[in-house]
């Protein structure tokens, strides 16, 4: 019935030939393109098809083709504001959540008592969405929320944290929102870098008296490129999807560019203008992911 | 010189000992106190939301209007999300949610296993770019998918059924699927298949007879991670749906003119299920996003 499995039965006799034993078997092509290809087949029709057409509604219009969906789109008042708003949350973020989910991890690895416990509730924002983050942080700083009620019975004033002429205030809570949601992904990351190294060079610097700084600088920071540049690619990437969290705290005062997308779509009714954006995004989302890589990987190189 | 400035803490519950160099002990016990310190600041940052919500959404609606609010759950009440859950469109929502999730799942599963099985024993022409291709897809923003995909889905009748936001998730979700079943399979040894070849099952029985089983723990983590992603993704789900909405998009849609006690309950019941995936999930986090992510 089945045909004889020749490598399987020959490699007791015949020693493989290259340094690595373990490398995958070269037939069976065939039967790997099986396999794959209904996932082609489904990516292709839900991803190829929609981005030609996609491509194609942004650019098109009543008459044939035309950029007067761009030009709509970035005369529309909310449109600069969006693209400011977006990059500097993604400026003054990504550091942040960087430093932090870092020193989340060291402190995991110093194996405090009930470091389990902590790993959990660190983690948890990882499945929180950021639709529901947004809700979250608006208990805290909407008017009558929990972060007034406790200056209030600190007997100082309440503030409007959230009121569109308080910009800094504003901006100020949507990040804390998207640090608190999104950290826990680069610390899961790191987290998982770390344990892939082992202990032995850290404690070497250290007999040679290398100082925590010193250790963390020249010996752990270098080993752990491969987790950071992943992390630093993806939290980018995702960053510039960010929309729902603004949109529950603050409503339309904050905008963000995929929420002009959304509103674009759904409350202005215009698909054209909604792909036009839709277009912006991924083409920044491409060039900052290649970007990384160029920049990641040259200085890799000039390392060695 | 230093034995006489032994750490000052103890001095009074033990008479230092000569020739011997307390600085470091006492330098360690600082240490340690200082990370148990920094760990407790960072889970109340971490944690303190999650229960301010949930107080939030437990308080009745009057206690709710009280200003300044209370930080401990003094009056308990179910009314707030009671009143959430009648609420037009949230149990629709809540049950297309839950379908769109299994389903998106099952239909990731079907044509993800078997992906991430080839990518994982052979070495195909191809599987380079393929993997490329997988990658590439994932950096694809969901928004540019979604807005063409509602045109494509009006036009062909899909629209606004949650078929249409199934087939959104699951290509959302396959590259994921086919990247960790790939790593779980490549962890089950490949002598333990040849060893079924050998005593006699074909390819397909020694997959389903030996391999699968191996693999299946695996499979379910990467499974609770698609179910998850598809349970908070609301852009693609609003965009797509107009009366069929999934419980998040039915939240997003209606937020600007609903009120506060709406919105806490509406994003406590979001967050709930996070607290339960991260639960069962936390042993695995760590190798699911170690190994996969590369």
């Amino acid at each position: 019935m089945a045909a004889p499995d020749a490598p399987a039965a020959a490699r007791p006799h015949v020693p493989p030939p290259g340094p690595r034993v373990r490398a995958p078997r070269r037939r069976g092509s065939s039967a790997a393109l099986l396999l794959i290809a209904p996932s082609i087949v489904f990516m292709t029709l839900l991803f190829g098809w929609p981005m030609v057409s996609g491509v194609l509604q942004a650019f098109g219009g009543p008459e044939g083709l035309t950029t007067a969906n761009f030009t709509r789109m970035s005369q529309d008042p909310y449109f600069w504001s969006s693209v400011g708003n977006t990059l500097l949350l993604i400026v003054v973020m990504i550091p942040i959540q960087f430093v932090l989910a870092l020193a989340m991890a060291l402190l995991i690895r110093a194996k405090p008592r009930g470091a389990s416990a902590y790993f959990y509730i660190w983690a948890i924002p990882l499945a929180v969405s950021d639709l529901a983050a947004g809700l979250v942080w608006l208990t805290v700083f909407t008017d009558r929320g929990y972060l007034n009620s406790l200056l209030a019975s600190l007997g100082m004033q309440p503030f409007s944290w959230l009121a569109y002429d308080n910009y800094p205030s504003m901006f100020a809570a949507v990040l804390i929102a998207e640090v608190w949601r999104a950290t826990s992904l680069v610390f899961v990351i790191v987290v998982a870098g770390l344990q892939s190294i082992p202990k032995d060079y850290e404690e070497a610097a250290g007999v040679f008296g290398a100082s925590f700084w010193n250790r963390l600088w020249h010996v752990t920071l270098p080993l752990l490129r491969p987790s950071l540049q992943t992390a630093l690619i993806l939290r980018t990437i995702l960053a510039f999807q960010t929309f729902a969290v603004a949109l529950a705290l603050t409503g339309q005062n904050f905008p963000l560019v995929v929420g002009e997308t959304y509103r674009w779509y759904t409350g202005l009714q215009d698909p054209n203008v909604a792909s036009a954006l839709a277009l912006v995004v991924m083409a920044v989302s491409m060039v900052t992911a290649v970007g990384y890589l160029k920049l990641l990987r040259d200085q890799t190189e000039a390392a060695r | 010189m230093s034995h006489a400035t032994t750490s000052r803490t103890d001095a009074g519950t033990s008479r230092p000992e000569p020739g011997v160099d307390r600085r470091p002990l006492a330098r360690r016990r600082r240490n340690r106190v200082l990370l148990q310190v920094a760990c407790i600041l960072i889970t109340l940052f971490m944690a303190l939301p999650i229960y301010l919500i949930a107080l939030a959404a437990m308080s009745s609606r009057q206690s709710l209007q009280k200003f300044p609010l209370s930080f401990i759950p003094d009056n308990f009440s179910t009314e707030t999300m009671q009143t959430f859950l009648q609420s037009t469109g949230i149990l629709g929502g809540l049950i297309n949610s839950f379908q769109v999730g299994v389903f998106t799942l099952v239909l990731s599963l079907l044509i993800g296993v078997p992906a991430g099985y080839a990518v994982a024993r052979f070495a195909f022409r191809g599987r380079e770019p393929y993997q490329l291709f997988l990658l590439f897809t994932r950096a694809l923003p969901i928004v540019v998918l979604s807005v063409p995909l509602a045109q494509l889905f009006l036009q062909t009748g899909l629209y606004d059924s949650v078929l249409a936001v199934v087939l959104l998730h699951s290509a959302l979700a396959l590259p994921t699927t086919i990247l960790i079943t790939a790593s779980v399979f490549l962890g089950v040894p490949r002598d333990v298949e040849e060893a079924a070849r050998i005593f006699g099952c074909s390819p397909v029985q020694a997959f389903l007879k030996v391999v699968l089983p191996m693999a299946i723990p695996g499979i379910a983590a990467a499974s609770i991670f698609t179910f998850v992603m598809s349970w908070n993704e609301v852009l693609g789900a609003s965009i797509l749906t107009l009366n069929q909405r999934t419980l998040p998009a039915q939240v997003l849609s209606s937020l600007a003119e609903s009120p506060l006690a709406y919105r806490f309950a509406g994003g406590f019941l979001l967050v709930v299920p996070a607290l339960v995936f991260i639960f069962f999930m936390r042993r695995y986090l760590t190798n699911m996003w170690g190994s996969t992510i590369r």
